[in-house]
């Protein structure tokens, strides 16, 4: 024998899957609703989007130059992160606020906190609150409208989501026409189908929704957060008095691609299975809290990164049960 | 009924030996018997340099109640008595013996036709003559197992015939080859420990031993493949539904497991009074050219089997001793098989996975038989927090692997719990 033998722990198999992969997948999911947006809103999304990423990609080379850690660009966690942050922002977004945005992202929320696995809140959803709360005007305008439905987007209208309208309709002429017309079953289609203002990744609950399915068939995301999350939010959206449809609520503004594809972030929910029920309840809980009596007329993203700063003490209290714990030593 | 334990895996069963017939494996030229092959205190050396022995000779006594005696495997000459290296102790005393080629068994090595007749504890003293040991891995000497303390009752003896281990397929061909034995072995174990049930237990990998079993009138269980079902606290749940407590041993909730190579070892004890000299290996893997499953003689260097199945493919990386979840890897071709050695599992490849940090996808948590949290326990232990790590259930881990087969980061769980229980121990 020549070489000499490798010595190492058990397990010697191990199941092919891995972080690079499972990260890639969430992309390959994304995909679909990315494209539907730039048919909906114009080459301008792609702009965006390829500056987010590039902007998360470039600070995470150089904040782990800086802290003398080993690149780990190619994971691919890094454009996830530029990925969703450009999907929670308006199509007519300056062009300066993705690159500023990724860069609160992968800097303050993730690589200070220790990089991969180690942040404490979903970096894109930090970004987008970090430019919610500096830039509160050009994160709430922007809007295009996409009646012209062609590629071009050139024919842009501003107009407001149908959430902000059923959150403050006076603003844009009589209340109750407003709120029967955005209740309309044509409405709710559009809404499903994803033909209505808002931002760039938002709009199709259906891409959404297939792309999520498709994660929780492969095994990537947890059904349990998905079903919690969703589940409370129907019941509570019912038995309150809101004044959207039940639908409307469902398909509109960035619930399907909060629940699917940020509450379900490994990193920053819980690990137990009891967790993530938890987890995924107390996010619809918040969420239509802010919707229907905050200040804002989305409650996705503080819904989330509330849970998140709660998800310690969660996995703390739910700890599994261990194997035998509990049984008399002399009972059956 | 319940039929299932939380957890588990369900893993590419590669049986690819399962129709290789046991071989037997000419005796080797020369042994290599550790005095320690069980869970307890090492057998007392009864042989010195230069003594003959011949097969089945006693060459060590046990050393307490939680010993057994350890015997020659082959005839022929004590050469040495020194350490060598061992599948799972690095290296310990053990005895050397060389061939004289002829074979002569030990007198006392007789059929007897009156084992029915005799008592519980004579039927113990000759399993424990035997050296007997739970062959599935654990190597627990049976003779302890089998003598429950008083105040405990057992009411069901569950034979282990699950081998959910990938790869291994030694107690498969046991139980399809020598049903007979096996049934007759339980029968005896029933018999010491007063036991009402006696229960079979299979995975439906395996319908064909069923079949066999089922004409030797015994109570066959097939319950659905799952890794790791051979573990017996998982075992006792998925067959009786009862939960082993977490200090505690399956006799506490009235239940003893053995395995099924234990049982034909414990038949051969009492009927023919030949002790424990030789065991089923499975051989297979990448590496190796021919797979098999060998009737091998215990203290056998790994290198004789290895060229006994046509030598290895292309350059090893891996040798295993066991299966591929829990065994161990060894670093010596000179290691001997021990009475615990169910496989020998070559590599000649394995695949090159960078360790990535943990990103909390509670893929562990959600496999883990025991109910614990592996991503958890495992930071506690990186950052030498022993005493949170213990409070997490460390000492519970079985060590069963599903934790790392899992892990999407490539992180060695396993490695860390060992470390961290060792480590812990050492502290306190």
């Amino acid at each position: 024998m020549k070489e000499l033998l490798i010595v190492s722990a058990p397990p010697h198999i191990r199941a092919k899957m891995s972080i690079d992969w499972t990260i890639r997948l969430v992309i390959i999911a994304l995909i679909p609703t990315f494209i539907f947006s730039i048919y909906l809103f114009g080459w301008r999304v792609l702009i965006v989007v390829l500056l987010s990423i590039a902007s998360s990609v470039g600070c995470e080379v150089v904040m782990e130059r800086l802290m003398g850690r080993k690149i780990t660009i190619t994971d691919g966690s890094a454009v996830l992160t530029g990925l969703l942050l450009a999907f929670n922002l308006p199509p007519l977004i300056p062009f300066w606020m993705p690159i500023v945005g990724s860069a609160f992202a992968i800097i303050v929320a993730k690589q200070l906190f220790g990089g991969l696995g180690y942040n404490f809140i979903n970096p894109a959803l930090a970004g987008r609150a970090f430019l919610m709360a500096s830039w509160p005007s050009f994160m709430t305008t922007g809007w295009v409208s996409p009646t012209s439905g062609t590629l071009s987007g050139i024919d842009t209208i501003t107009s407001a989501t149908p959430l902000t309208l059923l959150k403050y309709p006076a603003i844009f002429g009589d209340p109750k026409i407003i709120i029967n017309h955005l209740n309309q079953p044509a409405a709710i289609k559009n809404l499903f189908f994803g033909k209505v203002g808002g931002c760039i990744g938002e709009t199709s609950a259906l891409l959404l929704l297939i792309g999520g399915v498709f994660l929780i068939i492969i095994g990537i995301i947890d059904y349990r957060i998905v079903v919690g999350y969703l589940g409370s939010f129907v019941i509570l959206v019912s038995i309150l008095p809101t004044k959207g449809h039940l639908l409307f609520h469902l398909f509109a503004g960035g619930l399907f691609l909060g629940t699917f594809f940020m509450a379900t972030d490994w990193v920053t929910s819980p690990v137990t299975k009891m967790g993530r029920w938890i987890f995924g309840v107390g996010c619809g809980i918040l969420t239509v809290i802010i919707r229907t009596w905050g200040g804002y007329p989305e409650g996705v993203c503080y819904a989330i990164l509330l849970m998140n700063v709660f998800t310690p003490l969660i996995d703390y209290l739910t700890k599994e049960r261990i194997f035998g714990n509990h049984v008399a030593k002399e009972g059956r | 009924m319940f039929n299932i334990f939380r957890g588990g895996i369900h893993l590419p069963g590669d049986k690819r030996t399962k129709n290789a017939v046991i071989e037997i494996m000419p005796h080797p030229k020369r042994v290599y018997i550790h005095f320690l092959q069980h869970i307890g205190n090492p057998a007392s050396p009864l042989v010195k340099k230069g003594d003959i022995v011949k097969t089945g000779t006693k060459i060590a006594e046990s050393n307490g109640y939680m010993s057994v005696p350890v015997h020659s495997s082959i005839s022929g000459r004590v050469t040495a008595i020194t350490n060598h290296p061992h599948p799972t102790l690095g290296l310990a005393h053990c005895c050397v013996i060389e061939s004289t080629n002829s074979e002569e068994w030990e007198d006392v090595v007789k059929e007897r036709q009156d084992y029915e007749n005799l008592t519980k504890e004579e039927l113990i003293s000759l399993i424990r003559e035997a050296g007997l040991v739970g062959m599935g891995g654990a190597v627990f000497p049976t003779h302890v197992k089998l003598s429950p303390p008083p105040g405990k009752t057992i009411d069901t003896l569950i034979i282990n015939g699950c081998e959910s281990e990938p790869m291994l397929t030694g107690d498969y061909r046991l139980m399809l080859e020598y049903p007979t034995g096996i049934v007759e072995g339980a029968h005896i174990f029933q018999k010491i420990l007063d036991a009402r049930k006696l229960i079979i237990v299979i995975e439906d990998n395996k319908l064909d031993v069923a079949e066999v079993l089922k004409k030797e009138g015994i109570e066959i269980k097939i319950l659905k493949t799952k890794y790791p079902q051979g573990a017996e606290k998982q075992l006792i749940k998925a067959v009786l539904n009862r939960e082993v407590p977490r200090d505690g041993l399956p006799m506490d909730v009235g239940c003893v497991v053995q395995n099924v190579a234990t049982c034909y070892a414990g038949f051969q004890a009492v009927r023919f009074k030949k002790p424990l000299i030789e065991r089923v290996v499975t051989v297979a893997g990448s590496g190796i050219k021919e797979s098999k499953n060998l009737l091998v003689r215990i203290g056998t260097p790994v290198i004789d089997i290895i060229n006994f199945c046509s030598g290895y493919t292309t350059q090893p990386i891996k040798i295993i001793f066991g299966g591929p979840m829990m065994g161990t890897a060894q670093y010596s071709e000179d290691v001997p098989v021990v009475k615990g050695t169910s496989g020998i599992i070559v590599l000649s490849h394995v695949r090159e996975e960078k360790e990535r940090p943990c990103v909390r996808c509670s893929h562990c948590v959600d496999v883990c038989p025991m109910g614990l949290m592996p991503c958890e326990i495992y930071k506690f232990i990186v950052y030498k927090k022993f005493e949170s790590a213990y409070n997490y259930g460390l000492l519970d881990c079985i060590e069963c692997g599903c934790c790392g087969y899992v892990c999407i980061s490539k992180i060695p769980l396993v490695h860390h719990f060992k470390y961290g229980k060792s480590e812990g121990q050492r502290i306190k």
